[in-house]
């Protein structure tokens, strides 16, 4: 059975098992090895893609489920907030190992695409289902305010 | 195209791009692995791979020919690039920053033209030179060794870089070495105003003799090592997704497996039942190897598909059947027993403690505890008649290579290993029979080699996998005598991590493993009347190296159970320890460093369930002392504030420094307050993240803030120092604000209250 979906901004076409998860499906057989795997049973959030804008873990989502629908992945974030908190997360050096990053980075620019300026507490609530054995979740932390700021400071003259 | 795979796989830059692969008179890595010859030995500095400082045909700039200046640390490209071969695993500890950082100083280049990449497996040329001296001569990452064993070696390669450099300028400029300069990676003769770009002189510099001697800059003049804020290398690969792991190799026509592995630990492949497996779409091999049954697969999804349709008959009778509730029994048991070995010995403890005017004693359990790195344990191999290609996030290269050597009937020689970005570690890559290396070569070997074959544990695998840090428990008495002096009684009863491993013969001396027992309070503080002895129980659970080691548990039951020992004698913690550790001036400086950024003199805020701990403790040559706030509601512990001193001698890269201690903070919380492996007959409990609890962001402490004691010293180890005093420091903390005593990990406030009441 061929499934039709958007992935970053362009449409694809998977003959698969429709109960694989677009994990895999993202990775095998779309070949975009960005989003990773670390658990397999939406725990870890290594696997977090946006679904038309939403921040889904794509571990436990089956390819089905995401017929018509658009895929974001790490590598077609383009969003003003996704790119913040990318500009972000290099200025800081939040990476160590760096592989939970991408499924970080997805979930906290679906947060400061909702929610500009994020409490403390809105942070802890977005974050706290994406795993970094690291634990750079103290630079996170800095890094999505200092994107929120980023977002929120006036446009410089002439843009 | 394996080669090139790799090349840019493995490749990061300075600025944090990707750079372009290099071209032209460079040599690809399987050149670079084939050319290089064996060095003997010795630290190979500075030794000029044949035949690659000829300029090429049409080369040539103003400056001289353009070609590379090869060497086995480093590479000089034309394009003005300077890369460096990278002989340790980065895992996130930040070596791809610290290494260059090291060559760059000395080499004065700048920061900008930096790259990466990770070198072949190849000894002794790429040895950890940490463990020359007990007579191991292996490539591997660990013990917090990898910038420590590196600084002599890669300051002479860049400064001998930065000598044949000069020398060329100085031969095409017809001027005195003396008058050319080297800054920010341009060489330049002031009087004359000629300037070329390292680059620009690489080919010429490959043609000048290698000078034998080299001047060290002092380390006042450095200006890249200490800098507040080095640009990791790999933070814009990490932070856009492109960053490859081994889990993210493809290869033409490549397949996936999955193993099918014993149940319990010990257990043995009796028979198995493919068919059912072999009837799954995209299943195209199921295979015996010697740990369990390979599904081998189109795509992950289909192994795991076929490995929940296999049938296998387990042979159990070698199999490890006891639970974890029994083990610990057993282990109280073994400790009230008078048979051990001991570990340390001086004056007289027993009669000491009869006479002790104050105190302790305490009974610690610590659970066995899973690595679980978020890169779960992957390696690629693709096998041919006369070589075995194999990619993974290697920390032990020179055994791996042997693995599967051994597995393949190749020579060494015939393995090649690229070392990719490992997803984690902790230690859980460093295994003495190799094993997920060996797995995959094993699974490549009984298919043929038809296929590269890429092997995946998922969590599952990697939870229920064993090599756990150990299960252990430790019985502590101390008391204080009329005469104001120490004493100490500690049995620790533990698995040894090392005995029956090929690192026995260089690590165990007189039947004791220091990978069991280090980090005692014997070895850590001024006692006039001490005993330590340690039992190693037989157990079927495979145990490994865990971050820190032995020093997650001994560094626990000392620095807790001092700290209750000043409370006995109504003493302040800090200045209590601070008596103890004359023969130790680096604890003093750390603990007296944490105590004035955490303001220990100043009276803590006598709010209800608030308190504050304080620990340190050496490991792998680097000291730690921390101060914990903690607030306590109910019996929830909440961990505010976190003051950390390090003292690591000469800090390379201070802010990746910083990240290693916030993250080994991390690492040691998630273990106090959460971490936790149980078996039942034999089966371990928890297979996930839903019951393997790590920590999560919402429990970071707010403040964590990181100082570093000033020092001339050469580098020791951050990777895993941080970790073994923040457990100890938030125990302390607790029983500041609640009187209660933790002695059981992970921390479980009521059950500690009862077992204090």
């Amino acid at each position: 059975m061929s499934i039709k979906l958007t992935v970053n901004g362009e449409s694809r076409e998977l003959d698969v098992d429709p109960d694989m998860p677009l994990l895999w499906a993202i990775r095998d057989h779309l070949e975009l090895s960005g989003t990773k795997f670390g658990c397999g049973m939406a725990l870890c959030g290594a696997c977090t893609v946006h679904i038309d804008g939403q921040p889904t873990r794509s571990c436990v989502t089956p390819v089905s489920a995401v017929a018509g629908k658009s895929v974001t992945t790490i590598e077609g974030l383009a969003t003003p907030a996704g790119q913040a908190v990318q500009k972000a997360w290099i200025a800081l050096d939040v990476p160590q190992c760096g592989y939970c990053q991408s499924g970080q980075i997805m979930s906290a620019a679906a947060l400061l695409g909702a929610n500009p300026q994020p409490s403390d507490a809105d942070i802890d609530a977005a974050m706290s289902g994406n795993i970094c054995r690291c634990g750079t979740y103290v630079r996170i932390r800095a890094a999505i305010h200092e994107a929120a700021a980023a977002l929120g400071a006036p446009k410089p003259a002439g843009s | 195209m394996y080669v090139r795979y790799l090349e840019e796989a493995s490749r990061v830059s300075g600025s944090g791009h990707r750079s372009e692969p290099t071209r032209g008179a460079a040599l690809t890595r399987r050149q670079f692995l084939e050319l290089t010859t064996l060095a003997g030995s010795g630290l190979t500095l500075g030794v000029l791979l044949p035949g690659c400082g000829s300029a090429g045909p049409g080369g040539g700039t103003a400056a001289g020919p353009a070609a590379p200046l090869e060497m086995p640390f480093l590479r000089i490209a034309p394009d003005n690039t300077v890369t460096v071969i990278a002989k340790h695993l980065e895992a996130g500890q930040g070596v791809w920053t610290g290494l260059p950082a090291i060559v760059a100083e000395e080499l004065d280049a700048s920061w900008q033209q930096m790259r990466v990449e990770s070198a072949p497996a190849k000894a002794p040329l790429y040895q950890n030179n940490a463990f020359v001296p007990l007579g191991v001569h292996a490539q591997f990452t660990g013990g917090s060794t990898a910038i420590a064993n590196s600084w002599q070696q890669l300051r002479t390669a860049g400064a001998t870089a930065r000598a044949m450099l000069v020398a060329a300028a100085a031969q095409q400029w017809g001027v005195p070495t003396a008058e050319v300069t080297v800054s920010e990676g341009v060489v330049a003769h002031a009087p004359s105003g000629r300037k070329a770009s390292l680059g620009e002189l690489a080919g010429s510099a490959a043609q000048q003799p290698v000078p034998a001697n080299v001047t060290l800059k002092e380390p006042g003049s450095f200006r890249i090592i200490g800098r507040e804020k080095l640009p990791r290398l790999d933070a814009r690969a990490k932070s856009t997704g492109t960053q490859q792991y081994a889990i993210d190799v493809r290869l033409p026509g490549m397949m996936t497996a999955v193993i099918a592995r014993p149940p319990r630990f010990g257990g043995k492949v009796k028979s198995f039942d493919a068919a059912k497996a072999k009837a799954v779409a995209g299943v195209v091999d199921v295979v015996e190897i010697p740990r369990g049954v390979a599904v081998v697969a189109r795509d992950m999804w289909s192994a795991k598909k076929g490995r929940e349709a296999l049938s296998v008959d387990w042979d159990e009778s070698g199999a490890e059947k006891r639970g974890t509730t029994q083990l610990m029994k057993e282990y109280r048991a073994l400790a009230r027993g008078k048979q051990a070995l001991t570990v340390a010995q001086a004056g007289d403890a027993d009669g000491a403690l009869t006479h002790a005017v104050h105190r302790v004693r305490g009974e610690f359990e610590f659970p066995y505890l899973a690595h679980a790195p978020m890169e779960p344990l992957t390696a690629v191999c693709s096998l041919g008649p006369d070589k075995c290609e194999i990619w993974a996030g290697c920390q032990m290269q020179t055994p791996d290579q042997a693995a599967a050597a051994a597995i393949t009937g190749l020579k060494p020689e015939q393995v090649f290993i690229y070392t990719l970005a490992a997803g984690g570690t902790f230690g859980r890559r460093a295994t003495p029979d190799s094993d997920f290396v060996s797995e995959v070569t094993s699974i490549a070997k009984a298919t043929g080699g038809k296929y590269p074959v890429r092997l995946i544990w998922t969590r599952e695998d990697d939870i229920t996998g064993g090599r756990y840090r150990p299960l252990n428990y430790h019985r502590v008495e101390a008391g204080i005598g009329k005469d104001g002096k120490v004493a100490w009684r500690q049995r620790i009863v533990g698995q040894s991590i090392v005995i029956g491993t090929a690192f026995e013969a260089v690590l165990v001396k007189n039947g004791i493993d220091p990978n069991a027992v280090g980090g005692n309070a014997a070895e850590e503080y001024d006692l006039d009347h001490v005993h330590v002895s340690w039992n190693a129980p037989k157990v079927g659970v495979p145990v490994l190296w865990w971050r820190s080691v032995e020093n997650t548990h001994t560094a626990y039951s000392k620095e807790v159970i001092i700290d209750e020992l000043a409370q006995a004698a109504g003493e302040d913690p800090v200045a209590f320890r601070l008596k103890l550790l004359g023969k130790h001036p680096r604890h003093v400086g750390a603990l007296k460093l944490v105590a004035e950024k955490a303001g220990w003199d100043q009276p803590f805020p006598k709010e209800k369930g608030r308190g504050r701990g304080v620990a340190v403790h050496e490991s792998f040559g680097t000291v730690v002392a921390q101060v914990a706030e903690v607030t306590v509601k109910g019996d929830s512990i909440t961990v505010d504030r976190v003051v950390c001193a390090v003292d690591c001698g000469i800090a390379v890269t201070p802010d990746v420094v910083k990240a290693q201690m916030q993250s080994a903070i991390a690492f040691g919380l998630s273990a106090a307050l959460l971490g936790k492996i149980t078996l039942t007959d034999g089966h371990v409990d928890q297979t996930n993240f839903h019951q393997y609890q790590v920590l999560r962001l919402p429990d970071m402490p707010r403040a964590v803030e990181v100082y570093i004691v000033p020092s001339s010293n050469p580098p020791s180890g951050v990777g895993e120092p941080g970790t073994p005093p923040i457990a100890p420091a938030v125990a302390n903390a607790v029983r500041a604000a609640t009187g209660v005593r933790l002695h059981t990990l992970p921390f479980d406030l009521a059950a500690a209250r009862r077992a204090n009441a």
